[in-house]
């Protein structure tokens, strides 16, 4: 994993010749796998990282996602810092609810994350004024990229096409960032307080401080990948934040993996085309996921990334006598 | 440096610590034994934050600690190991002691250094002072009970403690780990002139290195003092040495 190859210039380069394919098709898929691997890395922050597994994460997207669809919109802010203030605001109100949430443990965090995501769903649902109800915001306009198209290599691209662009370098940029917290002290202790929460407050770490943090920086990411989520689909609806769509990332993790950092981004690659592909044959395409994810938990619990690590490490003989029982104990923690 | 004031704890009425006091003199290896049952974790877990005591005050060098929480008393400097042993298991055995010595130290806030880099020198010392370099790439969950112990000694230590709490250090080890990891404990007690109280099972470990032993029976303290004094103590004899001997 150290290998230090940046993994987000090489995605960069590969992503960025997708629209010149010709597909307006391809563009849309590509767009959408990329916002939603930043929205599912955003969850493995807390899920693989800390431990926290949240239900609801799905209320920082669409907070996101109406922050900046509003600002754009409504005031006819700038795209940058319409984007910039969905991160923050998700990023606020993570800190507000995250601040009750982390006072919970296990299946009652869980719990709570959901109900605070519910009550957000609720209140975007009705408030006609503000979020138009139910009908949402329509017509979220794209930002102003006419600048791009005079470009040298861009200047045959559509508007979606160059939107694309802009996604992928935002999304990588938010890769990098998460690459760098994780690799930190800070991303350290997280993954300390993930595998032993005691002995983690006995070296000095206060635990439910550290949670409430990495709930706030997953919280702006998901805020992030809310905010272009809403401009790519021309509109931010209440389902943005219906529970169904925390489950989303979620679904995205395991089959990446999560114990692996481009795990969830894989993830949502499988999820995204698989979904294409299934549909295009069969109307039970929830139906197709649930035998992938029941297989996966059974047979590749460390997902795809997970699994391809496992094939490709030669088993190497451990020198300190490991028992069978002792690696049971450690895979217990995941 | 350590002491404790009449401390009590119940759980749904039942008395698990029951007007408990308790003196720790710097530079001491102390010894708290007792039947199983008797209230020894509680004690450790009362001391370290990890329980609020219903009575009594707990005062490091002075200081009253009573009800703080662990990672405050943490800080300030009072170290310990726990009967089950507690490492991160998913974490080397470099990563292990890293992580405390970037918790310890604070560092924790910065979200951009490399955690890699940080600490790596008193990390491998520390390492090499334990007796486990070899280890120091393997998972921790993966070592050998004896050696998580020395894993989890090391956490403890890196986190700079002037007074060191180990719950059962040698409880699951072979005659001859226990005797290497006494060795290494004294040696560690010496060099970096630590105090230490610690419970045990063993009573020829108990004997071997405790300048100061204190009795718990049902939650209360029933004798203190030095070995010899404790071994002829009437009460201690009956209720628990008894049991042995």
């Amino acid at each position: 994993m150290s290998r230090r190859i940046p993994w987000a210039l090489v995605v960069f380069l590969v992503a960025f010749w997708v629209p010149f394919l010709g597909s307006r098709f391809y563009t849309f898929v590509a767009t959408d796998i990329a916002i939603l691997a930043l929205f599912a890395m955003s969850l493995n922050l807390l899920l693989g990282y800390t431990s926290l597994v949240s239900f609801g994460h799905a209320a920082y997207f669409g907070i996101g996602a109406y922050t900046c669809a509003l600002l754009m919109k409504s005031l006819g802010a700038p795209f940058l810092p319409s984007l910039m203030a969905g991160g923050l605001t998700a990023a606020g109100f993570a800190l507000v609810f995250g601040f009750f949430c982390v006072r919970l443990t296990k299946i009652y965090f869980a719990m709570l994350t959901l109900a605070v995501a519910q009550i957000v769903w609720a209140i975007c649902f009705k408030w006609n004024d503000v979020t138009g109800g139910e009908q949402g915001l329509p017509s979220v306009p794209y930002p102003d990229l006419a600048w791009m198209g005079s470009l040298p290599i861009l200047e045959n691209l559509r508007l979606g096409d160059l939107f694309y662009i802009v996604v992928i370098l935002i999304v990588l940029l938010g890769i990098a960032a998460l690459r760098r917290i994780v690799d930190s002290p800070f991303g350290r202790i997280l993954t300390v307080i993930r595998d032993n929460p005691e002995r983690a407050q006995f070296v000095g770490v206060n635990v439910r401080l550290y949670q409430l943090a990495a709930f706030v920086v997953a919280g702006f990411f998901a805020g992030i990948s809310g905010a272009l989520f809403g401009i790519f689909n021309r509109g931010v609806f209440p389902d943005f934040i219906y529970w169904t769509k925390s489950a989303e990332p979620l679904i995205m993790t395991i089959l990446g993996g999560m114990g692996s950092f481009w795990g969830p981004a894989v993830g949502a690659f499988a999820l995204v085309v698989l979904n294409q592909q299934v549909t295009s044959y069969t109307e039970y395409w929830p139906f197709v996921m649930g035998a992938i994810l029941i297989l996966l938990l059974y047979v590749f619990p460390g997902g795809i990334v997970g699994t391809i690590e496992t094939a490709l490490t030669p088993a190497r003989p451990d020198s300190s006598g490991a028992t069978p029982a002792a690696s049971q104990q450690a895979d217990r923690g995941a | 440096m350590l002491e404790v004031r009449g401390l009590g704890k119940a759980f749904n009425g039942f008395r698990a610590i029951n007007g408990v006091s308790l003196t720790v003199a710097r530079g001491e290896i102390a010894a708290v034994i007792g039947p199983n049952g008797a209230g020894k974790s509680t004690l450790f877990n009362l001391i370290t934050g990890h329980l609020q005591p219903d009575e009594g005050q707990i005062l490091l060098e002075g200081r009253d600690i009573t009800g703080a929480a662990p990672h405050r008393i943490c800080r300030m400097g009072v170290g310990r190991s726990f009967q089950r042993t507690n490492i991160f298991a998913k974490l080397t055995v470099f990563e292990n002691i890293q992580a405390a010595f970037i918790a310890h130290r604070g560092r924790g806030r910065d979200f951009w250094t490399r955690s890699s880099t940080l600490y790596r020198d008193e990390t491998e010392a520390l390492l090499v002072s334990l007796g486990i370099r070899d280890t120091a790439d393997t998972i921790g969950g993966l070592l050998s009970h004896g050696n998580q112990k020395q894993v989890e000694l090391g956490i403890a230590l890196a986190c700079d403690p002037e007074i060191l709490l180990l719950d059962e250090p040698t409880a699951g080890m072979s005659a001859a780990e226990t005797r290497e990891s006494i060795r290494l404990l004294e040696r560690i007690a010496a060099e970096r002139s630590l105090t230490l109280l610690f419970t045990e099972h063993d009573m020829q470990v108990v004997f071997s290195i405790a300048q100061r032993i204190a009795v718990l029976h049902q939650g209360r303290l029933i004798a203190e003092g030095s070995a010899e004094a404790v071994q002829q103590d009437e009460q201690v004899r009956r209720v628990y040495l008894g049991e042995r001997h």
